[in-house]
């Protein structure tokens, strides 16, 4: 701790070119853990998904729908324990901005599928007994100031009610929160029974079927035999493991994860290179110095740690200032109103972003640490 | 620090070449000196005489080619890099002709800058460069930058650097060489005060005969040979 002062002062010999060396480090860790909160919210379905649930889906796309009397000859296949149903209802709440995702379930069969799902004993039986009520997750609740009791206009995009009317009102009988933190809260489910009574068009269909397997590791041939009970069907299926269904609707805008890499990889790059540039020349300038250093006593190594101290004070410094920055941005909410419900800044990004300071401390500073070590006093002093 | 025969530093048969490229430049050649302790010893010698390589050889900034270097006791040219660097800073202090402070620190960082290499406290460091700083007269320049002081004041800072670890042996290379005649002279009585009253050996290199003349002993350098008397 002793070296601090020493390594400090040098780092405010040139101000300007170590705030604007600073600045740029941080911008590159804000950009990296902005990117990392987003690319989280792209594959957090993925890690959230429970291994032992497949989703099955008409084969063609998931647009199209399948027979709600699939439920039963779907529960019937050996090594399958349950089986719900799901469909896009697609609605926007009082603008066309205001999008999330709403769906008509059977609220108990729903609930012991997604155990993730936390409402009270209470809200349950409120919803099991209100038949246009409808629960949503704590983050869209809190998104646009729901409570229990509110009535809930949502304007259909697909489905119209009897007579062409395309505004639903639900009644909000609960708020559910997440078991987990990557947990989806922005969801609004209401009774499945109410929208197949009240919809003009589609009685009868729904959209996809969660299923719960018994063994995890027989999902492959699980999957195998619902798609060969539906084969030469009307509707013909295509089942698959949660995760992989995720992350099939998430490449539909392309592999995000790739092109956020590429982005930061990039600009990581970019940093390394202004980086490494601010501390040669620091050392370059002074050559002298560290010669007069080495020359009253300070060992070679001391040198090299000397400099490579004010790379990682620099580095830990921008980057420290630049993750925090991103942790606070995330921490504002989700930027797009909506496209991203789960948005959080991961600890895991965090320790790849304190480990990527300390890799790009090294990287820019082991060269001219090493040419202040291997420097002679002697040859030093005459320069 | 020195051996019964009371010398201090003792050099034998010291060759120093450098290598430039093929080609091999012989700066000093069988070169024999005996510093006892306590002396004030002045060299001097025409430019590339090979003045401040000795001086980098006696203080262990620099190696021999050849031959033996013993200071008080040491064996210097046999030690190992990080042994030797030890060594100077406990054993030597160094004044340089253009004061070669860091321009970051105050007068008082500067001279504290020796004694983060011991285990001294953070009180007694600063302790010990407040002394130093009073011995050469700047205990009311303590907080200064470099760029604020004189080039008297600079170098007096650089002596507070060179004798705030009470080495054995001072080392000055053109103390004076950058300073007007009246700051000149306040230097070497500063020179002459710690040699007389602290009983500091020192090693002055320099051109200028008035400052050569403050010294206890002067040697003339000339390509590479040591004599008692100048060479035109």
């Amino acid at each position: 701790m002793k070296y601090l002062y020493l390594v400090w002062s040098n780092l405010k010999r040139k101000k300007v070119r170590t705030i604007l060396t600073l600045l740029s480090i941080m911008v590159a860790f804000l950009l990296f853990g902005y990117l990392a909160a987003i690319k989280q919210g792209f594959s957090q379905g993925i890690e959230v998904a429970g291994a032992d649930r497949l989703i099955v889906r008409h084969k063609i796309s998931i647009i199209q729908l399948l027979p709600e009397a699939y439920e039963s000859r779907i529960e019937q296949i050996e090594g399958i324990e349950d089986a719900v149903h799901q469909t896009w209802f697609g609605g926007v709440y009082q603008k066309p901005a205001n999008f999330f995702a709403q769906m008509p379930v059977k609220p108990e069969e729903f609930l012991e599928m997604y155990p993730e799902y936390l409402l009270s004993d209470e809200q349950k039986q409120a919803w099991l007994s209100t038949r246009s009520g409808a629960i949503a997750g704590r983050g869209i609740a809190d998104r646009f100031g729901w409570k229990v009791g509110d009535r809930i206009p949502i304007n259909a995009t697909i489905w119209q009610r009897e007579g062409g009317e395309m505004t639903w009102e639900f009644d909000l009988v609960g708020i559910y929160d997440g078991a987990e933190k990557g947990t989806d809260t922005s969801q609004f489910l209401f009774r499945y029974d109410f929208f197949d009574e009240s919809r003009q068009n589609g009685k009868g269909l729904i959209g996809w079927y969660s299923v719960r397997i018994s063994d995890p590791d027989q999902a492959a041939e699980v999957a195998l035999k619902i798609d060969q009970e539906f084969a030469n069907s009307p509707a013909e299926t295509k089942a698959e493991p949660e995760g992989a269904f995720v992350q099939g609707f998430a490449n539909q805008i392309g592999n995000i994860g790739f092109i956020m890499m590429s982005i930061v990889a990039a600009v990581f790059f970019t940093i390394l290179l202004v980086a490494g540039n601010t501390m040669a020349y620091a050392v370059r300038e002074r050559t002298n110095e560290l010669a007069v250093l080495k020359a009253i006593g300070f060992t070679d190594r001391g040198v090299l740690g000397l400099v490579l101290g004010e790379s990682f004070l620099l580095t830990f410094l921008g980057g420290g200032i630049g993750l925090g920055l991103a942790w606070m941005l995330v921490s504002m909410g989700d930027p797009t109103n909506g496209a991203l419900p789960v948005f959080f800044f991961p600890t895991r990004a965090l320790i790849i972003g304190i480990v990527l300071i300390g890799l790009m401390a090294l990287a820019a500073g082991i060269l001219p640490a090493l040419q202040a070590q291997r420097l002679q006093i002697a040859d030093a002093l005459r320069r | 620090m020195t051996e019964g025969d009371g010398l201090l530093v003792r050099l034998e048969n010291v060759d120093k070449i450098f290598k430039r490229g093929s080609e091999e430049i012989h700066v000093l050649g069988g070169l024999d000196l005996s510093i006892p302790e306590g002396e004030f010893l002045a060299l001097m010698g025409p430019s590339g005489s090979g003045k401040s390589t000795l001086l980098n050889l006696i203080g262990g900034l620099d190696r021999p080619s050849q031959g033996t270097i013993d200071v008080g006791g040491d064996r210097i040219d046999k030690l190992s890099s990080r042994r030797l660097a030890s060594w100077r800073a406990r054993h030597v202090g160094l004044v340089f002709q253009f004061y070669n402070l860091m321009p970051v620190l105050t007068a008082q960082k500067n001279v504290e800058l020796p004694l983060l290499l011991t285990h001294l406290s953070r009180n007694q460091r600063r302790k010990q460069a407040a002394i130093a700083l009073d011995i050469v007269g700047l205990s009311h320049r303590t907080g200064h930058y470099p760029r604020t002081l004189s080039g008297g004041e600079q170098q007096r800072v650089g002596i507070a650097r060179a004798i705030v670890t009470d080495p054995t042996l001072l080392l000055c290379d053109e103390p004076t060489g950058d300073l007007d005649r009246k700051s000149g002279d306040e230097i070497l009585d500063l020179l002459q005060a710690l040699n007389r009253e602290q009983g500091k050996t020192i090693v002055m290199v320099t051109h200028d005969i008035h400052a050569a003349a403050r010294a206890s002993r002067t040697l003339y350098l000339n390509k590479g040979r040591l004599t008692t008397e100048a060479v035109e």
